[in-house]
């Protein structure tokens, strides 16, 4: 299985050290630089909880990368003290929340909005049965049992 | 073993009695289910005594999750219209669509029938609540999440008080109360229709949008019958403040429960979530065979796991759903796109705002219409009437045989008092020729009291006679009778003439004749 050889591919080692090595995102704490282990910052669990959730596809050494470097990216933040500071989630917090009135003034655009989907049936969008499912490509398992 | 616990389960003598129940009013006509209900129940809410088989008893602990589609003419964060059965993607907009660059504008309508919502169920309403993203991948939300409100509701800690009939009398009810954790606004997805044979679903974003109350219930109820009780006063509020139309046939009013079992003393036992329950019987159904699952399950020795079944309603039976397996991560975000809601009271009101922008709790409060348990209440102390009484008149019964989503009890509260006005019988003799005679002839005719081709006049005048004792009480049934409708009735008097005029007039005649003064 693909996730398995990633995990065979990570305990490896093969991800260069970093300084300061950063922990998995979601831990707060104030004021001092984030220490953790030196290796697989991001766990085999982790990867494939995201990529069943986000269904993308970290696919190599790379893109893991990609992901490690970004979540450390991140982490910086942790260098800020935010003791007693209320957290943010919107720059418009002061602004005035228009409120509409309960009128009818849009729809009626089948023919606009059905232009956009590669495939219609009676003016039904289609999409596949189910849960979208994530594609697993048949090259990775060679790459990467490749790369121990 | 297994027989002894099953049967215990079942309910012979032990945990769960299953009594024949009668309604005082005739069958059909009352607010609960007739025929075999199971009273699980005691006063407290709890589940006890196996008594005689000596088993531990098991606690059920039920409680509901209710999607309420607001009843507006556009959506809630955009100008498409809310209507249910239109050609598909015709009531779609941009946002609707989640085409890029599209932004949430918020429906005042919507913030109005939740704050009406949360006052009638005693909620705290949250002057400052906020709007959040919960993401999850499915083709018929198109966006990849739902705006919802999961940190900070709109409405908090309410209550909603409902009525059970006790034991086999219809005249013992009790009151019970389920507290509401929260009220809070939410997009409704649109529809998916699975095509299993070409392995392909069908997207309609008609529905995708509207604005949707999700009401929390805590697990305060034990049975299927406290549930369909809770719900059916939920709806009836719904249905009198506005602003939900409740309907379950029409998706408007959305039930899912949550179900658990455990012993007496222990901690909660691992909870289901239950789906797809389309009436309130099938709530009543499911709630009930899920308990008896658990109940089963763990006295075989298994396990529960936190799994969301579906109900089927054909099997009445719950099983296990595709595509829900393991705990979902919703990655709750903060709607960016959204300021805080916030909400005015007398005190706070600011002076030199829009008033199109300000939504004013206490002046939504002051014009609450009177709630079902005080229209109740009102006409037992003005007439006199038993409180089982004041309940079927008020009562909105759905029909599972019809898609008729108007009961046959619309405006019956007014007929009854219109009669009560117009004749001298006292109210609670005229309450049993409602609630038996006109109700059941009404149904039989799939008539609204609207419909009805009894009048109060003409009711109220056929009671003085009866009352004067003019006529019997038969003769008053059958004019009812034939007045509702009922042919075999009309053809028996057509023959009552035959036999006076010896065979000498013409029956077709007799019968315009007659279908004459009757319609006058």
């Amino acid at each position: 299985m693909r996730v398995l050889s990633l995990g065979r591919w990570l305990r490896a080692g093969r991800v260069p050290p970093r300084e300061p090595a950063s922990r998995p995102s979601g831990h707060r704490h104030s004021g001092h630089r984030p220490q953790g282990p030196p290796q697989q910052k991001v766990s085999v669990e982790v990867l494939e909880h995201l990529e069943h959730l986000a269904l993308v596809d970290f696919r190599d050494s790379e893109g893991v990368e990609r992901l490690q470097k970004a979540i450390q990216f991140a982490d910086q933040l942790h260098e800020v003290n935010t003791d007693g500071v209320e957290p943010m989630d919107s720059v418009l917090e002061d602004r005035c929340l228009y409120l509409r009135e309960d009128d009818v003034t849009e729809g009626n655009c089948t023919k606009e909005l059905l232009e956009n989907a590669r495939e219609t049936v009676e003016e039904y969008f289609v999409a596949p049965p189910g849960n979208i499912p994530l594609v697993k490509l048949e090259g990775q398992k060679t790459f990467l049992q490749g790369s121990k | 073993m297994a027989a002894v616990l099953a049967m215990v389960a079942r309910g012979c003598g032990g945990v769960w009695r299953r009594l024949r129940q009668r309604c005082a009013v005739r069958p059909g006509s009352g607010p609960f289910p007739r025929g075999e209900r199971a009273v699980a129940c005691n006063a407290r809410g709890g589940m006890m005594s196996a008594g005689k088989s000596g088993l531990t008893p098991w606690i059920p602990v039920v409680g509901l999750e209710i999607h309420a589609q607001i009843s507006s003419n556009s959506k809630l964060f955009s100008g498409s219209q809310v209507q249910f059965a239109a050609p598909p993607n015709s009531l779609v907009s941009f946002f609707d669509a989640s085409l890029p660059g599209t932004l949430p504008v918020l429906n005042r309508r919507c913030v109005e029938a939740a704050v009406m919502t949360g006052l009638a169920l005693n909620c705290h309403i949250n002057k400052k609540s906020l709007f959040d993203r919960k993401h999850y991948f499915y083709a018929d939300l198109p966006a990849g999440y739902q705006i919802t409100q999961q940190r900070v509701p709109i409405a908090v800690n309410g209550s909603l008080s409902y009525s059970l009939c006790i034991d086999n009398k219809m005249s013992q009810m009790v009151t019970k109360t389920v507290r509401i954790k929260q009220i809070q606004l939410e997009q409704d997805s649109g529809k998916s229709l699975h095509d299993d044979a070409r392995s392909q679903t069908l997207v309609d974003l008609n529905r995708a949008g509207v604005g949707l109350m999700e009401l929390v219930m805590e697990p305060d109820m034990c049975c299927g019958e406290e549930a369909a009780a809770a719900v059916r006063e939920l709806q009836l509020i719904l249905q009198t403040l506005g602003s939900s139309q409740a309907v379950m046939a029409e998706g408007q009013l959305r039930v899912d429960a949550n179900v658990s079992v455990h012993h007496p003393g222990e901690p909660y036992g691992v909870r289901t979530e239950v789906k797809n329950i389309n009436s309130i019987r099938f709530l009543a159904k499911a709630v009930d065979y899920e308990i008896q699952r658990q109940i089963e399950e763990l006295g075989n020795g298994g396990t529960i796991s936190n799994e969301t079944r579906a109900f089927d309603s054909k099997l009445g039976c719950t099983v296990p759903m595709r595509d829900k397996e393991g705990k979902q991560d919703y990655r709750f975000m903060p709607e960016p796109n959204l300021p805080p809601l916030i909400l005015y009271d007398a005190k706070s009101l600011p002076a030199n705002m829009n008033h199109q922008q300000v939504i004013n709790i206490d002046w939504i409060r002051e014009r609450l219409p009177d709630l079902p348990s005080v229209k109740r209440e009102k006409l037992v102390e003005q007439y006199g009437i038993l409180p089982e009484h004041s309940f079927t008149l008020l009562v909105w019964q759905q029909d599972q045989n019809c898609n008729s989503r108007h009961s046959n009890e619309d405006g019956l509260p007014e007929f009854f008092e219109n009669v009560v006005k117009q004749t001298q019988m006292k109210p609670k003799k005229v309450i049993g020729w409602i609630l038996n005679d006109l109700l059941s002839y009404l149904k039989q005719h799939s008539l609204t009291v609207k419909e009805s081709p009894v009048s109060s006049f003409l009711l109220a005048d056929l009671l003085n006679l009866l009352e004067k004792k003019e006529i019997s009480s038969t003769a008053a049934k059958q004019v009812m009778a034939i007045k509702a409708g009922n042919q075999k009735v009309l053809n028996k008097l057509i023959g009552l003439v035959q036999k006076k005029t010896q065979g000498r007039s013409n029956p077709v005649l007799v019968k315009q004749l007659l279908e004459k003064k009757l319609s006058e």
